[in-house]
């Protein structure tokens, strides 16, 4: 398959239809949040562009951004591979292993130098010289910033790599840091979520090959259109929390009648993702659908944001425990200050004279 | 700092810090004032039972005064819209609620949003006319300070970030949550050592009131 055709060319050489190929970029329109009126635009810009070549680089992660992935639906992983982008080196997918591989990465970087995508997931070790992780003897940095130098774009997916994620967790024994605190020079998509809801991965691709440049971003680089709303605001228990009416505990009757579990510690109102519009497996479900709160994924730190099971307002540190040893420390002061004005009160006092008839003639 | 680790903290140590500052001051200032003791009364009481008539008079001056609606209604009615507007929205608004809950351990209903949102704009509307009182109304401009002003700051911001915060205007939520907790550790901070002591030195100031007339026979 050559990388000069252009994807329209490929999809007729598959027997895509014109009428599917519509179809398909009407389902990108809609889930991009972009009018009907574009799905010509996009069709046009689709038919026109050519599979770009995209590098995948795993760092400190589990995996579950690339299982994330592998779920999409619209587009399917296949048909995003096969179709749109050329994916040229992904630790989990690609067939070849050992130096065979690396050549690959290389290659890509010669070949296709300003070119291609980098796609990230996983944070960067830096604590004692990046050693925490290392790819065929080079570490996660050395490789960022090699494989970064010659890229288009790069989207970093999934909390880790946006904003360091689980590995960056207190007390963050490996240094790890996002993707954008090394990487300056170029632009970068963050695509939060632990993992990542698989068909804003896609999306975003669709996007920026639509396009040709990147999304409208928030203050923390996430694409708008995915990460505009709260989960709180889209989510189909909302109602409930507005008339106050919260489950108490997962097996009550609150929790069956599906009422709002904010009580029970949900991250919703503080959390950006589309989750609630999206859904999860093919627009099943999501976690609040399923019983479960919001546990704040998406957002940088949210690990260390206190407990999944306490609600938003409460604090993560342990105020209770403050208020005996803080009473007692202003108890100390206030009688120490208290002793000393009744010292004072009472030297005033000796020191009063009385007045007599000679003080009032004189 | 992004807004969430901003947001992490304000909410875990920030909290924290604002309260124990609080509290300590709090505590210093009331046995400050009551280790300085009272003048000794050396007339004879006329009701032996003048403490009866300082407890009372806690409670009792929290009732309406239909003279003082009468006199002054402007400082009355907003007065008390302001006052148990603030209240409700401390400990009736579920949010704020979960919180002084999760502190104290004790639990109790809350009030739908709504209300608590209607409430919150009269007590927004009833602050801003009392500070236009104060302003327009000549002796009230003179007799004001600074620190009037500035205690009408740090009341009414929290409740405004708080209305501005639950109706997503201005800012994003979660920087707008930001502000909102900010101005209400600002206001912790300063409670001891402003004018809004008077949360806690209302009871010893009208059990004080309420004694001294009965030692002397006034029913009040």
């Amino acid at each position: 398959m050559s990388e000069d055709q252009t994807l329209a060319k490929l999809l007729l050489e598959q027997g895509v239809s014109r009428r599917g190929f519509l179809k398909f970029c009407a389902g990108l329109a809609t889930m991009m949040a972009l009018p009907a009126s574009m799905i010509p635009t996009i069709a046009e810009a689709l038919e026109n562009a050519k599979r770009p070549s995209v590098i995948w680089l795993s760092f400190q992660e589990c995996t579950g951004c690339t299982e994330s992935l592998t779920r999409s639906h619209s587009p399917t992983l296949e048909s995003l591979i096969f179709d749109v982008i050329s994916l040229d080196y992904h630790h989990t997918l690609q067939a070849c292993a050992g130096h065979f591989a690396e050549h690959i990465r290389t290659e890509v970087i010669e070949k296709h130098f300003g070119k291609y995508i980098v796609i990230v997931d996983g944070s960067i070790p830096l604590k004692d010289g990046g050693v925490y992780s290392t790819i065929a003897g080079m570490t996660n940095l050395d490789i960022l910033k090699e494989t970064a130098k010659g890229a288009a774009a790069i989207i970093a997916v999934g909390t880790c790599a946006t904003y360091g994620g689980l590995p960056h967790a207190n007390p963050n024994p490996t240094g790890a840091v996002a993707v954008s605190d090394i990487i300056k020079d170029k632009p970068i998509i963050n695509i939060p979520g632990c993992p990542p809801i698989p068909v804003v991965i896609t999306g975003v691709l669709a996007h920026f090959l639509t396009f040709g440049k990147i999304p409208e971003l928030d203050s923390l680089g996430r694409p708008l259109s995915f990460y505009g709303d709260s989960i709180h605001d889209r989510c189909y228990r909302r109602p409930f929390y507005d008339q106050g009416k919260f489950a108490k505990t997962f097996d009550d009757e609150g929790a069956r009648k599906g009422w709002c579990l904010y009580e029970l510690g949900c991250k919703g109102p503080i959390t950006h993702n589309a989750c609630a519009t999206e859904k999860w497996n093919q627009g099943t479900s999501f976690p609040i659908q399923s019983g479960h709160g919001c546990l704040g994924c998406s957002e940088p730190d949210f690990w260390d944001a206190g407990s999944f099971y306490k609600p938003v307002p409460t604090s993560p540190s342990d105020i209770a425990s403050n208020v005996a040893p803080a009473v007692a420390v202003g108890a100390a002061a206030g009688i120490a200050i208290g002793l000393s004005n009744r010292l004072k009160k009472a030297h005033a006092a000796k020191q009063h004279k009385k007045v007599t008839n000679d003080d009032l003639q004189s | 700092m992004t807004t969430m680790e901003l947001l992490t903290w304000l909410r875990g140590p920030g909290l924290s810090i604002s309260i124990t500052i609080m509290l300590i001051g709090i505590t210093v200032r009331l046995l400050e004032m009551l280790l300085l003791g009272r003048k000794k009364d050396l007339s004879e009481a006329r009701d032996s039972s003048s403490a009866k008539y300082g407890w009372r008079t806690v409670f009792t001056r929290s009732l309406p005064s239909m003279a003082c609606l009468q006199k002054v209604p402007v400082t009355f009615i907003t007065g008390y819209v302001f006052h148990i507007g603030l209240f409700l929205i401390v400990f009736f608004f579920v949010p704020h609620m979960l919180l002084i809950q999760d502190v104290i351990n004790i639990k109790w209903p809350g009030l739908p949003f709504w209300i608590i949102d209607a409430i919150t704009l009269l007590t927004l509307i009833a602050m801003l006319i009392s500070l236009w009182y104060r302003y327009w109304d000549k002796v009230r401009r003179y007799l004001s300070t600074f620190s009037d002003y500035f205690v009408w700051t740090i009341t009414f911001l929290p409740v405004l970030t708080g209305y501005l915060l639950y109706h997503r205007q201005l800012l994003p939520y979660n920087e707008m949550m930001v502000i909102h907790i900010i101005t209400i550790e600002l206001m912790l901070i300063f409670l001891p050592f402003t004018k809004l002591m008077h949360s806690f030195t209302f009871i010893f100031s009208r059990w004080y009131t309420g004694e001294a007339a009965g030692r002397k026979g006034v029913k009040i």
